[in-house]
């Protein structure tokens, strides 16, 4: 199966991912081959089955809606690249 | 014999008998790491100063009588499980210097035990592979022969057990990162049934896959690392609320009554080697002699197993590496113009090939007008593999097969195919996708003096019988005795 360059840059894109123009075509070529050869499920026919999401049977966990100490704020801004007065500061994101 | 060669229960047992105490003990780790650590290179941090500290405080405990079991054990933490203050990267540039706040709940375990950590230890990034040379830190050597990989991604994990740089250690399990590297190092390892132990904790590669577990020189340490960390938690709602048993009590060496199922798909696979072949068939005539009742069984969708797998760990893993944006913790890349671009930047420049190959690979099957053909097709058939486990383990206790096609393979050997280097996860996939617990203990040696190990998979939450059934493998064998050849390469 191929993939054509386009629609690498154009998943790459939604993923948030910058290729490079070098690395494109061998991109394309790797998961041209691995999607080759999930094609091989096709074989199988899945009419009548429910996918499976879970290995093991889950229920909703509930919890009583009570408050808990959580991480203290410092803490959990502390491994950020930038912070300010407990606030994430990121690029400008409106001109 | 030299304290870095104790298991687990012979090192307990002396701590308690006062003949050895924790400070001698972990400082004598310690020293090996010094040693072997620079052929090896299984250790991204080495907690030296913290380790000692930990070894006082349990000789303390000790002398009080108020010690847990682990009082004292010099342990390795597969660099995926948080710990609080203590540099945890996943072996990835995003992660360099990201300093966890808060402990998994198996670290909790195992300080509540009195466990002590000497370090953090390599994988590939974000558990990603299957040699350990997708690190994004740097690759570490099997030490039975410096020039092969160790397995992977819990390779760093395997290594050290292996090259006695710790007394046990802690993966995680994706599709076989616990069982393949024990495999390729001559160590045990158990990838527990999923839900078994919490994932609170270990950072997400694929969510409903990955579960942790412990590697051990033998099957009695890897029962007492399971016996503590296993459980529900709270934190972690997919784990399951079961009665844990006791994993040491049910060494019992007695398999009479086993019913050892061999799956027909498994055995007639071509890319087995020969040794590997060999190896297994002799482990299978051990049971034999023993008394055991063997049964052949049909795993009938085996075929499509990889190719399920390498559609829905990706996928899941898309979703959850899209937290690394650069924003709360982890690496953000300075040049850049505007949020987009430093989003894009970001993850470029701090994921490695392999992680941004499986992204686009698992966004593909995600995105929309793909949906249904590939993420909704692997997840029917994901139904199937389990169903086929289901009804294997009405005719038998215990399924018996090779962890990987073959010893472990050269560094660079595989690393530009990627899909041939997924494929050799044929084996060990399926308990993931199915959910069950499955083992690697060893069980012999290529022409080249490599190890093999023997997988071992059982019924959901029934661990215990794959441990007694490597337990009493491991009674009539001596593999798992036998030590990489270090003291060569060291020149001793």
């Amino acid at each position: 199966m191929k993939i054509s360059r386009e629609e690498v840059l154009y998943v790459a894109n939604l993923a948030r991912l910058t290729i490079d123009d070098d690395d494109v075509e061998t991109f394309a070529e790797q998961l041209g081959s691995i999607l080759e050869y999930v094609e091989n499920l096709n074989r199988v026919d899945t009419s009548e089955v429910l996918p499976t999401a879970h290995a093991i049977e889950t229920a909703n966990a509930f919890r009583k809606d009570e408050t808990t100490r959580h991480l203290d704020r410092n803490d959990a801004i502390a491994n950020a690249p930038k912070a300010e007065d407990g606030h994430f500061i990121v690029p400008k994101v409106i001109e | 014999m030299e304290a870095h060669a104790l298991t687990i229960h012979e090192a307990a047992i002396l701590i308690k008998k006062k003949e050895i105490s924790a400070v001698e003990l972990t400082d004598a780790i310690l020293e090996r790491i010094d040693d072997v650590e620079p052929l090896v290179d299984a250790y991204i941090t080495v907690t030296k100063e913290a380790a000692k500290k930990r070894a006082i405080a349990a000789d303390k405990m000790i002398a009080q009588g108020n010690a847990g079991f682990l009082a004292g054990i010099p342990l390795s933490i597969k660099d995926l499980i948080c710990t609080k203050g203590i540099r945890t990267t996943c072996a990835s540039r995003m992660l360099e210097s990201f300093y966890p706040p808060y402990n998994a709940t198996v670290m909790d375990k195992l300080n509540a035990a009195g466990a002590v950590m000497v370090g953090k230890v390599n994988m590939d990034e974000f558990a990603m592979g299957s040699s350990t040379e997708n690190s994004g830190i740097k690759p570490t050597k099997n030490p039975w022969d410096l020039s092969r990989v160790p397995g992977g991604s819990s390779g760093g994990s395997a290594a050290s057990v292996a090259a006695e740089m710790c007394l046990g250690s802690l993966g995680s399990d994706t599709g076989g990162s616990i069982r393949q590297p024990a495999s390729h190092c001559g160590v045990v390892g158990i990838k527990p049934t999923y839900g078994r132990v919490s994932r609170f904790g270990l950072v997400a590669f694929a969510s409903s896959l990955d579960q942790i577990g412990p590697l051990a020189k033998d099957v009695t340490d890897a029962a007492i690392l399971l016996n503590i960390i296993a459980g529900y938690d709270p934190r972690d709602s997919t784990s399951v609320d079961q009665p844990v048993p006791d994993y040491v009590k049910a060494l019992t060496d007695d398999i009479k009554g086993l019913t050892i199922g061999i799956p027909k798909e498994y055995h007639t696979s071509t890319g087995i080697s020969e040794s590997v072949g060999t190896a297994i068939d002799n482990a299978m005539s051990v049971f034999k002699n023993a008394g055991a009742d063997f049964v052949e069984i049909t795993l009938p969708h085996t075929d499509y197993a990889v190719a399920a797998y390498y559609l829905i760990a990706p996928a899941e893993a898309s979703s959850n590496l899209a937290r690394y944006d650069g924003v709360k913790y982890g690496f953000r890349s300075r040049e850049s113009q505007g949020l987009l671009d430093m989003y894009k930047n970001t993850r470029s420049l701090g994921f490695g090939a392999e992680v941004q190959r499986r992204i686009i690979l698992g966004t593909y099957a995600l995105s929309a007008g793909y949906y249904d053909a590939y993420y909704k097709k692997a997840s029917q058939v994901r139904t199937l593999i389990k169903q086929d486990f289901k009804n294997a383990f009405d005719a038998c206790d215990v399924i018996l097969a090779p962890v990987a096609p073959t010893p472990a393979f050269k560094i660079g050997e595989n690393i530009d195919d990627p899909l041939r280097m997924y494929l050799s996860d044929i084996f060990t996939i399926s308990a993931n996708l199915a959910g069950i617990p499955g083992l690697s203990v060893p069980c012999g040696f290529s022409a080249e003096g490599l190890p093999i190990g023997l997988q071992l998979m059982g019924n959901y939450f029934d661990e215990a019988s794959i441990l007694n059934a490597a337990y009493f493998f491991e009674r009539q064998t001596d593999f798992h005795q036998k030590k990489a050849h270090l003291s060569k390469a060291l020149n001793k």
